[in-house]
């Protein structure tokens, strides 16, 4: 860490990275945010824009790399963003970063697309995550750190897409990477094993958080405080049951809480359909009313015929 | 495949410079040498700043003990602890990886003189021994005056790490020693056991005060990790008391 201040000057927007092996020469526009592994700048090469993320760590920058690759292999359906490289980059005083470059995700975050067009797309995003998380899982990974700092909403048509997927990790081990409040272990509701139940929960603390974006915090009993938040969040309240279950770890696999999703969809649109029916009613009322009446006076014309 | 002995580790929280005793940096190489691993968490007072802290020695006595360190205010305890904690089970690993390709590909190749895509391989190996390996920490606690408004945090740092490490499918054993001790440097507090959960029911009973003697406190960690080897040589059924 302190090694990176020391080079922060090798890493201003213009300059380039250079790999060792593959040559390739990516110009730095600007830093797009670091964290525990590393540090990611959106750079361009030949015109075109990358974001690619770099580290004293190879170790934790092969990790990574070896997630992306193996999630390429489903990517008739797009699981995270696309690896287009991997290299070192020597700078001058002999130092070796290692880093690699995918694919740059331009949209909105979460939080202010959803300010923006509403809460109807709050089960719309939802289906999208279960549908991703229900591929991963069935591949034999778990996100691991879900959050909404993680995902981006992708424009035309709006796609919720993962920007990150440094926590992924083989179903069975030790959760990878984490973020304390979308961590079940955190809130005692669970281990830190990589189980699909492990996403599912974290995904419920993606939806709380787009709503409460002062941090969650345990309270005296860290349970209670969690169900009553999600009581509190009346944008969720239609969700409630399912994503309850979810926080409490009840939902095995994601195909399932995605069913009850979609069940639970299905009927809000029936009711909704109802209930546009209902809005319907005066203006039936009206109509009705001036036909009676003037089919009344076409009978009453009819009868008054001399 | 390799075969995989027990990771050892010795995690120091402290929050202030040893100020008695031999130099702590000096025990921690010796440390290094007896194939432990020392990590150091040092804890900032909430106005302290990094720069003017006097944890100086914290990355010293890390460095020659072949582990991790960090810098941390008391609310960011758990987050490290553990990461601090994995974070050097991955170096150590990658360690004794490298040592093994040196002896396979000669000279001085390691895995980051390898091409990118031949070091994929190399760290799944690595992440999988992470996984499988047994681990040992003997937590080592300055209980020294300033420290008292930062054990709470210790406590949940440490049951933090519990759930960490009892998600891995590899053996874990913990002990729980304070320094200064009583009457010797460093005080028993909590014996080897799997279950490093356990440690919440003698935090109350914790007392802290005096001074910060950190070297003489991670001497005898070393001692007390090469006694217990002695006697698991003696009881060659000490694994059977996880059952």
């Amino acid at each position: 860490m302190t090694l990176w201040k020391k080079h922060e000057l090798f890493f201003r927007p213009g300059k380039k990275i250079i790999g060792k092996w593959q040559h390739h020469r990516y110009t730095i526009k600007r830093k797009l945010g670091s964290g525990a592994v590393g540090t990611v700048f959106l750079c361009h090469i030949g015109g075109r824009e990358v974001a690619l993320k770099i580290s004293k760590h190879v170790s934790s920058i092969m990790t990574e790399v070896n997630v992306l690759k193996s999630l390429k292999k489903v990517q008739e359906h797009r699981l995270g963003p696309s690896l287009m490289d991997v290299d070192d980059f020597v700078i001058k005083d002999g130092t070796t970063y290692t880093f690699y470059v995918m694919e740059y995700i331009k949209g909105d975050h979460l939080r202010s697309f959803i300010r923006n067009h509403g809460t109807e797309w709050i089960g719309v995003f939802m289906l999208q995550l279960l549908d991703d998380l229900e591929k991963l899982h069935q591949r034999g990974w778990v996100l691991g750190d879900l959050k909404i700092e993680n995902l981006i909403v992708e424009n035309n048509p709006p796609k919720l897409r993962w920007i990150d997927v440094g926590g992924t990790t083989r179903i069975g081990r030790s959760i990878k990477e984490y973020t304390e409040i979308y961590d079940r272990g955190y809130w005692g509701l669970g281990s830190r094993k990589a189980e699909p139940s492990y996403d599912l929960f974290a995904l419920v603390i993606v939806f709380l958080s787009v709503f409460h974006e002062k941090q969650l915090t345990k309270g005296r009993d860290a349970k209670t405080t969690l169900l009553k938040k999600l009581v509190e969040t009346k944008a969720l309240n239609l969700y409630e049951p399912i994503l309850k279950k979810a926080l409490l770890g009840q939902y095995p696999s994601s195909s399932l809480m995605k069913q009850d999703m979609l069940a639970l969809l299905y009927h809000i649109q029936q009711r909704r359909r109802i209930n546009t029916n209902k809005a319907l009613w005066p203006f039936v009322l009206e109509s009705l009313g001036i036909s009676v009446i003037a089919g009344g006076l076409y009978l009453a014309s009819i009868y008054f015929v001399p | 495949m390799m075969e995989m002995g027990t990771l050892k580790q010795i995690l120091l929280i402290t929050d202030g410079c040893s100020n008695q005793g031999e130099d702590p940096v000096a025990v921690a190489a010796l440390a290094y040498e007896q194939g432990l691993t020392v990590n150091v968490i040092g804890i900032l007072d909430d106005t302290e700043s990094r720069e003017t802290s006097s944890l100086k020695e914290v990355e010293g006595i890390a460095a020659s003990g072949g582990g991790m360190s960090q810098i941390v205010y008391k609310e960011a305890l758990p987050e490290t602890v553990q990461m601090v904690t994995k974070q050097a089970m991955t170096q150590t690993l990658q360690g004794f990886v490298n040592s093994e390709l040196r002896q396979i590909l000669g000279s001085k190749q390691t895995m980051e003189d390898l091409p990118p895509k031949e070091r994929g391989e190399i760290m799944e190996v690595v992440e999988e021994l992470g996984e499988t390996c047994d681990l040992e920490v003997l937590v080592l606690i300055d209980t020294s005056a300033s420290m008292t408004n930062k054990l709470p945090m210790v406590k949940e740092s440490l049951l933090d790490l519990s759930i960490s490490l009892n998600a891995r499918i590899g053996k874990n054993r913990f002990a729980m020693y304070t320094f200064p001790g009583k009457k010797k440097a460093i005080e028993r507090i909590f014996n080897w056991s799997p279950k490093l959960e356990d440690v919440s029911t003698v935090f109350p009973k914790l007392t802290s005060g005096g001074v910060t003697p950190t070297g003489p406190a991670l001497r005898e960690a070393i001692y007390q990790f090469g006694k217990k080897r002695l006697l698991r040589g003696i009881r060659s059924n000490d694994f059977m008391e996880e059952a």
